[in-house]
């Protein structure tokens, strides 16, 4: 049976929702094609962690051992490819998160098998895979297709399909598997994890945040907003510009790679809409989005939009609270 | 420190409506800007940092026609000693085939550190940089917001997801993807850009490269290119300053926000 392996990406023990993700999304693959689910952990997990992935595939292949507990592209990349060569996956689905994208295209090269990044919706049919992706900063889709293989690696954005509630009723068999014997040594190593999100504010917990980006132009036009969101009683975020120009400190950024936050409303000021931070506001209660871009991604997951110079709507906004 | 950067030219499309051409498999460019890929901006200026610390020289590589020398010409006005462009001529090409000319331009170059961005903003593919690591069969680590070196030793800052950052060491030669943000890359004058022409600009054919047919023969295609599809999208708020306001304070006040 044709099988599509998906590699489970986990930290510090915990299992990432990006691999229940490629589990559900391979599950419904695997219906339509009669392929069969396989997960590949290298390294360990807890138990109860273990037990869920093998309520979402038919196999669970563990390769565990002390120097592969944390993650290494290189042990990664050697790994899965002797076990490509060995089972010939239809498929291979790794994450499109920092460490993915570490490893994934060198497989692609070391397999031979094609590659598409950054999915965000995959088709399968008489052994055919269809991939459909985002350019321009999401501004445009495309369909793409493979030359014809063996197999092909797929990395999948993180959040792109909502595992639903219901799912994990496979009863998988855990399967223990020897590590190869003839791994080169890795080539970097593992020293820390770090966080970076901690600062004087905790962005999460803000009922009200006021966040800016690209679109505030130039630091000094910051204090304009930051006097707003005194008026207001709000909290300062932003996006990812902002804290690259560091004109914001990083405990103060939403998305992705910053934070995940959840206010009542959302005040999103010249920021366009960047999926990694579209995914930092997917538990924001209501989102109101002021853009020059009529077209900026923002205003597609925002429930309120202003098209407007946001100076011009922050002026505005103080003027009526000062009085 | 001898440091390879290769870097990228795209069209800007922020703030601009986008439209499918004809072939319904790219986008019109006619009027559109166009600026160094924001991430290789950032790999550049990483390189020319190391090389004033370490000594050694930085070259920067392209692929594209005789107008993307524009970014190449920003990073010899950056520091950069000398450039190199691959022209692709009517060559297709995808990720794999980037990664292939990457690779047969950069082998035979004396260095330690390939850097590239993580991705460009055309693609957003972030695949080419870890092919070509692996071509050279080098070190790669992607996704990169510090290099700190110290005699042999090399120890990088990875960005994780979720606020979280991975502290790793590596062995040279080795190939890092650059995030944005991970230093401030200088402002060149169009003076500098213009001065810089002094400094050597080679071009490399794509057909001299040496390369195979199935090297230059890409893996994924582009079946076809769609604007996004219709969602129920925001409520638009259209009026005056004063209206806008107004309507923002009283949402604010009915989902519960004390202001």
């Amino acid at each position: 049976m044709e099988e599509i392996l998906v590699i489970v990406e986990h930290r510090q023990g915990v299992v990432r929702d990006i691999t229940h993700e490629m589990l559900f999304k391979a599950g419904q693959l695997s219906r339509n094609n009669s392929c069969a689910v396989v997960a590949l952990l290298i390294g360990g997990v807890n138990e109860n962690a273990l037990e869920e992935l093998a309520r979402r595939a038919d196999k669970v292949l563990v390769l565990e051992q002390d120097s592969l507990k944390n993650f290494n592209p290189d042990s990664y990349k050697e790994i899965i490819f002797r076990l490509i060569k060995d089972r010939q996956p239809l498929m291979t689905l790794i994450g499109h998160t920092s460490w993915g994208m570490g490893y994934a295209p060198a497989l692609s090269v070391k397999t031979g098998y094609p590659m598409a990044t950054d999915c965000i919706d995959i088709f399968l049919e008489n052994r055919r895979a269809l991939a459909v992706r985002q350019m321009y900063g999401g501004k445009i889709f495309s369909k793409v297709s493979f030359k014809d293989s063996d197999g092909y690696i797929l990395t999948v954005r993180p959040g792109a399909f909502v595992v639903p509630d219901s799912i994990g009723e496979c009863q998988g068999e855990i399967l223990p598997i020897p590590i190869p014997p003839d791994l080169p040594r890795p080539r970097s190593t593992f020293l820390e994890l770090v966080d970076t999100s901690a600062g004087e504010v905790d962005i999460a917990q803000a009922e009200l945040l006021v966040s800016i980006g690209r679109g505030v132009g130039d630091e000094e036009n910051i204090a304009a907003v930051k006097e707003l969101a005194n008026f207001m009683g709000a909290t300062l975020s932003c996006s990812r510009p902002v804290v690259d120009k560091n004109w914001l400190p990083k405990f103060r950024q939403v998305g992705t790679s910053g934070k995940s936050v959840r206010p009542k409303v959302y005040l999103a000021l010249g920021i366009s809409g960047a999926f990694q931070h579209i995914a930092g506001i997917s538990g924001a209660g209501t989102v109101i989005a002021v853009n020059k871009d009529r077209k900026a991604p923002i205003f597609r997951v925002a429930d309120f939009g202003i098209v407007d110079d946001l100076f011009r709507i922050v002026e505005a906004l103080k003027a009526k609270l000062a009085r | 420190m001898d440091i390879v950067v290769c870097v990228k030219r795209v069209v800007l499309t922020q703030e601009v409506d986008l439209e499918i051409d004809s072939t319904g498999k790219g986008i019109k460019k006619e009027s559109l800007a166009h600026v160094i890929n924001d991430w290789d901006h950032y790999a550049i200026e990483e390189a020319v940092l190391l090389q004033k610390k370490f000594g050694g020289t930085v070259t920067a590589v392209t692929i594209g026609d005789e107008e993307d020398e524009e970014v190449l010409r920003r990073a010899l006005a950056m520091g950069a000693a000398k450039a190199i462009r691959i022209d692709p001529g009517d060559l297709a090409v995808d990720g794999f085939v980037v990664s292939r000319l990457l690779w047969a331009a950069v082998k035979d170059l004396p260095f330690e550190l390939v850097l590239t961005g993580v991705q460009a903003n055309d693609d957003n593919r972030g695949m080419v940089g870890v092919m070509l690591a692996e071509h050279l069969h080098i070190a790669h680590v992607a996704v990169v917001t510090g290099v700190d070196i110290n005699e042999k030793e090399v120890e990088l800052q990875i960005e994780l997801e979720g606020g979280m950052e991975e502290r790793a060491g590596i062995e040279l030669p080795a190939l890092l993807t650059i995030q944005t943000g991970i230093n401030e890359p200088r402002y060149v004058s169009i003076m500098g850009i213009r001065k810089a022409r002094k400094k050597p600009l080679e071009v490399i054919k794509a057909s001299e490269l040496g390369l195979s047919s199935e090297d230059l023969t890409p893996r994924t295609m582009i079946q076809e290119l769609y604007l996004p599809p219709e969602t129920e999208g925001a409520e638009m708020i259209e009026g005056d300053p004063v209206f806008v306001a107004e309507s923002i304070i009283r949402i604010l006040t009915e989902k519960g926000v004390s202001l």
